[in-house]
Protein backbone atom coordinates (compact mmCIF):
# COMPACT_ATOMS: atom_id res chain seq x y z
CA UNK A 1 0.00 0.00 0.00
CA UNK A 2 3.05 2.15 -0.23
CA UNK A 3 3.29 5.30 -2.25
CA UNK A 4 6.14 4.96 -4.67
CA UNK A 5 7.42 5.90 -8.09
CA UNK A 6 4.35 4.37 -9.72
CA UNK A 7 2.71 7.64 -8.75
CA UNK A 8 5.05 9.59 -11.00
CA UNK A 9 4.51 7.20 -13.87
CA UNK A 10 0.75 7.50 -13.48
CA UNK A 11 0.96 11.26 -13.36
CA UNK A 12 2.92 11.32 -16.59
CA UNK A 13 0.39 9.02 -18.26
CA UNK A 14 -2.43 11.19 -16.97
CA UNK A 15 -0.84 14.37 -18.24
CA UNK A 16 -0.34 12.82 -21.65
CA UNK A 17 -3.96 11.66 -21.75
CA UNK A 18 -5.31 15.04 -20.78
CA UNK A 19 -3.06 16.78 -23.26
CA UNK A 20 -4.13 14.46 -26.05
CA UNK A 21 -7.81 14.84 -25.22
CA UNK A 22 -7.46 18.60 -25.08
CA UNK A 23 -5.60 18.73 -28.36
CA UNK A 24 -7.22 16.17 -30.60
CA UNK A 25 -10.41 14.82 -29.07
CA UNK A 26 -12.42 17.56 -27.44
CA UNK A 27 -12.26 20.41 -29.99
CA UNK A 28 -13.50 18.57 -33.13
CA UNK A 29 -16.26 16.79 -31.24
CA UNK A 30 -17.57 19.83 -29.41
CA UNK A 31 -17.34 21.82 -32.64
CA UNK A 32 -19.43 19.23 -34.46
CA UNK A 33 -21.95 19.30 -31.65
CA UNK A 34 -22.19 23.07 -31.72
CA UNK A 35 -22.51 23.08 -35.47
CA UNK A 36 -25.28 20.52 -35.40
CA UNK A 37 -27.04 22.48 -32.70
CA UNK A 38 -26.82 25.54 -34.92
CA UNK A 39 -28.10 23.61 -37.90
CA UNK A 40 -31.05 22.30 -35.96
CA UNK A 41 -31.98 25.68 -34.58
CA UNK A 42 -31.66 27.17 -38.06
CA UNK A 43 -33.87 24.47 -39.46
CA UNK A 44 -36.44 25.09 -36.75
CA UNK A 45 -36.34 28.81 -37.44
CA UNK A 46 -36.79 28.18 -41.15
CA UNK A 47 -39.73 25.91 -40.48
CA UNK A 48 -41.32 28.57 -38.32
CA UNK A 49 -40.70 31.17 -41.02
CA UNK A 50 -42.32 28.87 -43.56
CA UNK A 51 -45.35 28.43 -41.38
CA UNK A 52 -45.62 32.19 -41.00
CA UNK A 53 -45.35 32.58 -44.76
CA UNK A 54 -48.12 30.10 -45.34
CA UNK A 55 -50.33 31.94 -42.89
CA UNK A 56 -49.63 35.20 -44.69
CA UNK A 57 -50.30 33.67 -48.09
CA UNK A 58 -53.56 32.20 -46.85
CA UNK A 59 -54.61 35.57 -45.55
CA UNK A 60 -53.69 37.17 -48.85
CA UNK A 61 -55.62 34.56 -50.80
CA UNK A 62 -58.66 35.10 -48.61
CA UNK A 63 -58.39 38.82 -49.21
CA UNK A 64 -58.18 38.33 -52.96
CA UNK A 65 -61.19 36.08 -52.87
CA UNK A 66 -63.14 38.63 -50.91
CA UNK A 67 -62.19 41.35 -53.35
CA UNK A 68 -63.16 39.25 -56.33
CA UNK A 69 -66.48 38.42 -54.75
CA UNK A 70 -67.19 42.08 -54.07
CA UNK A 71 -66.27 42.99 -57.59
CA UNK A 72 -68.46 40.34 -59.12
CA UNK A 73 -71.36 41.44 -56.94
CA UNK A 74 -70.74 44.96 -58.13
CA UNK A 75 -70.75 43.88 -61.74
CA UNK A 76 -73.96 41.94 -61.30
CA UNK A 77 -75.64 44.92 -59.66
CA UNK A 78 -74.50 47.16 -62.46
CA UNK A 79 -75.81 44.75 -65.10
CA UNK A 80 -79.12 44.50 -63.32
CA UNK A 81 -79.38 48.25 -63.18
CA UNK A 82 -78.57 48.50 -66.86
CA UNK A 83 -81.17 45.86 -67.69
CA UNK A 84 -83.77 47.70 -65.68
CA UNK A 85 -82.90 50.85 -67.52
CA UNK A 86 -83.22 49.13 -70.87
CA UNK A 87 -86.58 47.71 -69.92
CA UNK A 88 -87.73 51.11 -68.71
CA UNK A 89 -86.53 52.71 -71.90
CA UNK A 90 -88.28 50.21 -74.12
CA UNK A 91 -91.44 50.64 -72.08
CA UNK A 92 -91.28 54.37 -72.67
CA UNK A 93 -90.74 54.01 -76.40
CA UNK A 94 -93.54 51.50 -76.60
CA UNK A 95 -95.88 53.89 -74.82
CA UNK A 96 -94.89 56.72 -77.13
CA UNK A 97 -95.33 54.53 -80.16
CA UNK A 98 -98.73 53.39 -78.96
CA UNK A 99 -99.81 56.95 -78.34
CA UNK A 100 -98.67 57.90 -81.80
CA UNK A 101 -100.58 55.03 -83.30
CA UNK A 102 -103.67 55.95 -81.37
CA UNK A 103 -103.32 59.54 -82.57
CA UNK A 104 -102.96 58.32 -86.09
CA UNK A 105 -106.00 56.10 -85.83
CA UNK A 106 -108.01 58.93 -84.30
CA UNK A 107 -107.08 61.28 -87.13
CA UNK A 108 -107.88 58.62 -89.68
CA UNK A 109 -111.22 58.05 -88.05
CA UNK A 110 -111.85 61.76 -88.07
CA UNK A 111 -110.94 61.93 -91.68
CA UNK A 112 -113.18 59.02 -92.58
CA UNK A 113 -115.97 60.55 -90.55
CA UNK A 114 -115.51 63.80 -92.41
CA UNK A 115 -115.61 61.99 -95.70
CA UNK A 116 -118.67 60.04 -94.67
CA UNK A 117 -120.33 63.28 -93.64
CA UNK A 118 -119.39 64.82 -96.94
CA UNK A 119 -120.75 61.86 -98.83
CA UNK A 120 -123.87 61.87 -96.78
CA UNK A 121 -124.35 65.59 -97.41
CA UNK A 122 -123.84 65.16 -101.10
CA UNK A 123 -126.26 62.31 -101.17
CA UNK A 124 -128.76 64.19 -99.04
CA UNK A 125 -128.41 67.29 -101.19
CA UNK A 126 -128.82 65.31 -104.36
CA UNK A 127 -131.74 63.54 -102.77
CA UNK A 128 -133.25 66.85 -101.76
CA UNK A 129 -132.59 68.19 -105.24
CA UNK A 130 -134.38 65.23 -106.77
CA UNK A 131 -137.20 65.63 -104.29
CA UNK A 132 -137.47 69.29 -105.15
CA UNK A 133 -137.35 68.49 -108.88
CA UNK A 134 -140.18 66.11 -108.43
CA UNK A 135 -142.11 68.65 -106.41
CA UNK A 136 -141.62 71.36 -108.94
CA UNK A 137 -142.02 69.00 -111.77
CA UNK A 138 -139.42 70.85 -113.50
CA UNK A 139 -135.88 70.62 -113.95
CA UNK A 140 -133.85 72.62 -111.65
CA UNK A 141 -131.05 74.30 -113.36
CA UNK A 142 -128.04 73.48 -111.40
CA UNK A 143 -126.15 76.41 -112.58
CA UNK A 144 -129.02 78.79 -111.97
CA UNK A 145 -129.79 77.67 -108.52
CA UNK A 146 -126.24 76.91 -107.56
CA UNK A 147 -126.33 79.38 -104.71
CA UNK A 148 -129.52 78.01 -103.25
CA UNK A 149 -128.27 74.49 -103.58
CA UNK A 150 -124.98 75.08 -101.92
CA UNK A 151 -126.69 77.05 -99.17
CA UNK A 152 -129.01 74.14 -98.63
CA UNK A 153 -126.27 71.54 -98.62
CA UNK A 154 -124.25 73.60 -96.18
CA UNK A 155 -127.25 73.79 -93.90
CA UNK A 156 -127.51 70.01 -94.14
CA UNK A 157 -123.93 69.55 -93.04
CA UNK B 1 -6.81 -20.73 -5.98
CA UNK B 2 -6.50 -21.03 -2.23
CA UNK B 3 -3.28 -22.96 -2.50
CA UNK B 4 -0.46 -21.29 -0.65
CA UNK B 5 -1.21 -20.11 2.85
CA UNK B 6 -4.96 -20.75 2.75
CA UNK B 7 -7.48 -18.00 2.33
CA UNK B 8 -5.24 -15.30 3.81
CA UNK B 9 -2.57 -16.17 1.30
CA UNK B 10 -5.12 -16.03 -1.50
CA UNK B 11 -6.31 -12.61 -0.47
CA UNK B 12 -2.83 -11.23 0.00
CA UNK B 13 -1.78 -12.71 -3.31
CA UNK B 14 -4.61 -10.96 -5.09
CA UNK B 15 -3.88 -7.65 -3.48
CA UNK B 16 -0.15 -7.70 -4.08
CA UNK B 17 0.91 -5.72 -7.09
CA UNK B 18 3.46 -6.85 -9.62
CA UNK B 19 6.38 -4.66 -8.73
CA UNK B 20 9.98 -4.05 -9.66
CA UNK B 21 12.59 -2.01 -7.87
CA UNK B 22 12.71 -1.21 -4.20
CA UNK B 23 11.98 1.53 -1.72
CA UNK B 24 10.45 4.63 -3.24
CA UNK B 25 11.62 3.61 -6.70
CA UNK B 26 9.31 0.64 -6.78
CA UNK B 27 7.16 0.50 -9.89
CA UNK B 28 3.85 -1.32 -9.92
CA UNK B 29 4.04 -2.70 -13.42
CA UNK B 30 0.47 -3.98 -13.43
CA UNK B 31 -0.97 -0.62 -12.47
CA UNK B 32 1.13 1.19 -15.02
CA UNK B 33 0.41 -1.37 -17.70
CA UNK B 34 -3.36 -1.59 -17.28
CA UNK B 35 -3.93 2.10 -16.82
CA UNK B 36 -1.85 2.81 -19.91
CA UNK B 37 -3.74 0.20 -21.93
CA UNK B 38 -7.09 1.55 -20.74
CA UNK B 39 -5.98 5.11 -21.42
CA UNK B 40 -4.96 4.07 -24.90
CA UNK B 41 -8.35 2.43 -25.37
CA UNK B 42 -10.06 5.65 -24.35
CA UNK B 43 -7.86 7.75 -26.61
CA UNK B 44 -8.23 5.37 -29.52
CA UNK B 45 -12.00 5.34 -29.33
CA UNK B 46 -12.49 9.08 -29.04
CA UNK B 47 -9.76 9.88 -31.54
CA UNK B 48 -11.26 7.54 -34.12
CA UNK B 49 -14.63 9.20 -33.59
CA UNK B 50 -13.13 12.70 -33.75
CA UNK B 51 -11.41 11.90 -37.03
CA UNK B 52 -14.59 11.08 -38.91
CA UNK B 53 -16.94 13.29 -37.00
CA UNK B 54 -19.92 14.53 -38.95
CA UNK B 55 -22.44 17.22 -38.25
CA UNK B 56 -25.04 15.15 -40.04
CA UNK B 57 -26.64 12.01 -38.68
CA UNK B 58 -24.11 10.46 -36.28
CA UNK B 59 -23.22 6.78 -36.27
CA UNK B 60 -23.35 4.53 -33.24
CA UNK B 61 -19.83 5.29 -32.01
CA UNK B 62 -20.19 9.02 -32.61
CA UNK B 63 -23.52 9.01 -30.88
CA UNK B 64 -21.96 7.44 -27.81
CA UNK B 65 -18.99 9.80 -27.86
CA UNK B 66 -21.28 12.78 -28.25
CA UNK B 67 -23.38 11.58 -25.37
CA UNK B 68 -20.27 11.46 -23.17
CA UNK B 69 -19.05 14.83 -24.40
CA UNK B 70 -22.40 16.49 -23.84
CA UNK B 71 -22.71 14.89 -20.42
CA UNK B 72 -19.32 16.20 -19.32
CA UNK B 73 -19.89 19.56 -21.00
CA UNK B 74 -23.17 19.93 -19.15
CA UNK B 75 -21.49 19.17 -15.83
CA UNK B 76 -18.81 21.74 -16.55
CA UNK B 77 -21.35 24.35 -17.61
CA UNK B 78 -23.40 23.74 -14.49
CA UNK B 79 -20.55 24.35 -12.08
CA UNK B 80 -17.88 26.27 -13.87
CA UNK B 81 -18.66 29.78 -15.03
CA UNK B 82 -15.88 31.06 -17.16
CA UNK B 83 -13.67 30.28 -20.08
CA UNK B 84 -11.33 27.35 -19.90
CA UNK B 85 -10.03 25.11 -22.62
CA UNK B 86 -8.69 22.66 -20.08
CA UNK B 87 -11.45 21.82 -17.64
CA UNK B 88 -13.90 20.05 -19.92
CA UNK B 89 -11.36 17.78 -21.64
CA UNK B 90 -9.82 17.15 -18.22
CA UNK B 91 -13.21 16.13 -16.88
CA UNK B 92 -13.81 13.83 -19.83
CA UNK B 93 -10.43 12.21 -19.45
CA UNK B 94 -10.88 11.68 -15.73
CA UNK B 95 -14.37 10.30 -16.09
CA UNK B 96 -13.55 7.84 -18.85
CA UNK B 97 -10.21 6.77 -17.49
CA UNK B 98 -11.42 6.21 -13.95
CA UNK B 99 -14.49 4.45 -15.27
CA UNK B 100 -12.33 2.09 -17.33
CA UNK B 101 -10.07 1.43 -14.32
CA UNK B 102 -13.07 0.63 -12.20
CA UNK B 103 -14.59 -1.53 -14.89
CA UNK B 104 -11.66 -3.91 -14.57
CA UNK B 105 -13.21 -4.76 -11.24
CA UNK B 106 -16.05 -6.53 -13.00
CA UNK B 107 -13.72 -9.05 -14.62
CA UNK B 108 -13.64 -12.35 -12.72
CA UNK B 109 -11.05 -11.95 -9.98
CA UNK B 110 -9.00 -14.95 -11.03
CA UNK B 111 -9.22 -14.62 -14.78
CA UNK B 112 -6.29 -12.37 -15.57
CA UNK B 113 -4.13 -13.56 -12.67
CA UNK B 114 -4.44 -17.18 -13.86
CA UNK B 115 -3.57 -16.17 -17.41
CA UNK B 116 -0.60 -14.15 -16.19
CA UNK B 117 0.61 -16.89 -13.89
CA UNK B 118 0.57 -19.26 -16.86
CA UNK B 119 2.84 -16.76 -18.58
CA UNK B 120 5.15 -16.73 -15.55
CA UNK B 121 4.03 -13.55 -13.89
CA UNK B 122 3.30 -14.36 -10.29
CA UNK B 123 1.50 -11.31 -8.97
CA UNK B 124 -1.09 -9.29 -10.80
CA UNK B 125 -3.54 -6.69 -9.61
CA UNK B 126 -5.72 -5.73 -12.50
CA UNK B 127 -7.74 -2.82 -11.10
CA UNK B 128 -5.60 0.33 -11.21
CA UNK B 129 -7.94 2.17 -8.86
CA UNK B 130 -7.15 -0.28 -6.07
CA UNK B 131 -3.64 1.13 -6.20
CA UNK B 132 -3.17 4.23 -4.08
CA UNK B 133 -0.49 5.39 -6.50
CA UNK B 134 -2.97 5.57 -9.31
CA UNK B 135 -5.64 7.45 -7.42
CA UNK B 136 -3.12 9.80 -5.83
CA UNK B 137 -1.52 10.42 -9.21
CA UNK B 138 -4.85 11.72 -10.42
CA UNK B 139 -5.69 13.74 -7.35
CA UNK B 140 -2.22 15.25 -7.00
CA UNK B 141 -2.33 16.28 -10.66
CA UNK B 142 -5.66 17.91 -9.97
CA UNK B 143 -4.19 19.53 -6.85
CA UNK B 144 -1.32 20.98 -8.88
CA UNK B 145 -3.89 22.40 -11.31
CA UNK B 146 -5.84 23.88 -8.40
CA UNK B 147 -2.75 25.65 -7.08
CA UNK B 148 -1.73 26.69 -10.59
CA UNK B 149 -5.08 28.24 -11.41
CA UNK B 150 -5.45 29.83 -7.98
CA UNK B 151 -2.18 31.65 -8.51
CA UNK B 152 -2.88 32.37 -12.18
CA UNK B 153 -6.30 33.89 -11.57
CA UNK B 154 -5.78 35.60 -8.23
CA UNK B 155 -2.09 36.30 -8.48
CA UNK B 156 0.48 35.22 -5.92
CA UNK B 157 -0.57 38.02 -3.60
CA UNK B 158 -4.26 37.36 -4.01
CA UNK B 159 -3.85 33.68 -3.37
CA UNK B 160 -1.71 34.37 -0.30
CA UNK B 161 -4.33 36.81 0.91
CA UNK B 162 -7.05 34.21 0.47
CA UNK B 163 -4.98 31.68 2.41
CA UNK B 164 -4.28 34.00 5.31
CA UNK B 165 -7.19 36.42 5.58
CA UNK B 166 -10.22 34.16 5.18
CA UNK B 167 -12.47 33.14 6.74
CA UNK B 168 -11.79 35.14 9.94
CA UNK B 169 -10.04 38.29 8.75
CA UNK B 170 -6.40 39.37 9.00
CA UNK B 171 -6.23 39.32 12.82
CA UNK B 172 -6.55 35.56 12.91
CA UNK B 173 -3.86 35.02 10.29
CA UNK B 174 -2.07 31.89 11.61
CA UNK B 175 -5.34 30.19 12.38
CA UNK B 176 -6.72 31.07 8.94
CA UNK B 177 -3.61 29.75 7.28
CA UNK B 178 -3.83 26.48 9.16
CA UNK B 179 -7.50 26.12 8.28
CA UNK B 180 -6.92 26.90 4.63
CA UNK B 181 -3.95 24.59 4.29
CA UNK B 182 -5.91 21.74 5.80
CA UNK B 183 -8.80 22.54 3.50
CA UNK B 184 -6.60 22.53 0.43
CA UNK B 185 -4.66 19.41 1.40
CA UNK B 186 -7.90 17.61 2.18
CA UNK B 187 -9.02 17.98 -1.42
CA UNK B 188 -6.53 15.64 -3.09
CA UNK B 189 -6.46 13.26 -0.15
CA UNK B 190 -10.22 12.87 -0.02
CA UNK B 191 -10.42 12.53 -3.80
CA UNK B 192 -7.81 9.79 -3.90
CA UNK B 193 -8.91 7.91 -0.80
CA UNK B 194 -12.59 7.94 -1.73
CA UNK B 195 -11.97 6.27 -5.05
CA UNK B 196 -9.34 3.94 -3.67
CA UNK B 197 -11.42 2.92 -0.66
CA UNK B 198 -14.52 2.14 -2.66
CA UNK B 199 -12.79 0.09 -5.28
CA UNK B 200 -10.41 -1.64 -2.88
CA UNK B 201 -13.29 -2.70 -0.69
CA UNK B 202 -15.31 -3.78 -3.71
CA UNK B 203 -12.47 -5.88 -5.03
CA UNK B 204 -11.89 -7.35 -1.61
CA UNK B 205 -15.49 -8.47 -1.43
CA UNK B 206 -15.21 -10.09 -4.85
CA UNK B 207 -12.14 -11.93 -3.59
CA UNK B 208 -13.96 -13.03 -0.44
CA UNK B 209 -16.88 -14.27 -2.53
CA UNK B 210 -14.41 -16.17 -4.68
CA UNK B 211 -13.28 -18.00 -1.51
CA UNK B 212 -16.76 -19.39 -0.90
CA UNK B 213 -17.92 -22.74 -2.22
CA UNK B 214 -18.50 -22.65 -5.96
CA UNK B 215 -22.27 -23.22 -5.83
CA UNK B 216 -22.74 -20.17 -3.60
CA UNK B 217 -20.61 -17.78 -5.59
CA UNK B 218 -23.03 -16.81 -8.38
CA UNK B 219 -25.73 -15.86 -5.87
CA UNK B 220 -23.40 -13.43 -4.19
CA UNK B 221 -21.13 -12.20 -6.93
CA UNK B 222 -23.97 -11.56 -9.36
CA UNK B 223 -25.88 -9.06 -7.16
CA UNK B 224 -22.62 -7.55 -5.96
CA UNK B 225 -21.49 -7.09 -9.57
CA UNK B 226 -24.76 -5.40 -10.45
CA UNK B 227 -24.42 -3.12 -7.45
CA UNK B 228 -20.86 -2.52 -8.48
CA UNK B 229 -21.91 -1.30 -11.92
CA UNK B 230 -23.54 1.57 -10.09
CA UNK B 231 -20.51 2.15 -7.87
CA UNK B 232 -17.94 2.28 -10.64
CA UNK B 233 -19.89 4.84 -12.63
CA UNK B 234 -20.70 6.81 -9.52
CA UNK B 235 -17.07 6.93 -8.37
CA UNK B 236 -15.88 8.05 -11.79
CA UNK B 237 -18.61 10.66 -11.84
CA UNK B 238 -17.79 11.91 -8.34
CA UNK B 239 -14.12 12.22 -9.18
CA UNK B 240 -14.92 14.23 -12.28
CA UNK B 241 -17.49 16.51 -10.68
CA UNK B 242 -15.31 17.25 -7.66
CA UNK B 243 -12.41 18.06 -9.95
CA UNK B 244 -14.60 20.51 -11.82
CA UNK B 245 -15.90 22.00 -8.59
CA UNK B 246 -12.40 22.40 -7.10
CA UNK B 247 -11.10 24.00 -10.27
CA UNK B 248 -14.03 26.37 -10.52
CA UNK B 249 -13.41 27.32 -6.87
CA UNK B 250 -9.82 28.05 -7.83
CA UNK B 251 -11.12 30.30 -10.60
CA UNK B 252 -13.36 32.27 -8.30
CA UNK B 253 -11.91 35.63 -7.37
CA UNK B 254 -13.15 37.01 -4.09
Amino acid sequence: MSINATLIGQMITFTLLVWFTMQYVWPPLIEALEERKKKISEGLAAAEQGEEDIKLAKKKAANYLKEAKAESANIIALAQKRANEVVEESKDTAKLEGEKMIELAKSQIEQEMQQAKENLRKQVSSLALKAAEQILQAEVDKAKHKDILSKASSQLG
Amino acid sequence: MASEGGSTGYIVHHLTPLSVGGGFWTLHLDTLFFSAVLGALFIWFFKSVAEKVTTGVPGLAQNFAEMMIEFVDQQVKDTFHGESKLIAPLGLTIFCWVFLWNMMDLLPVDLLSIISSLMGVEYLRVVPSTDLNATFALSISVFILIIFYSIKIKGVFGFAKELTCTPFGPWMMPFNLLLKVVEEIAKPISLALRLFGNLYAGELIFILIALLPAFLQPFLSFPWAIFHILIIVLQAFIFMVLTIVYLSMAHEDH
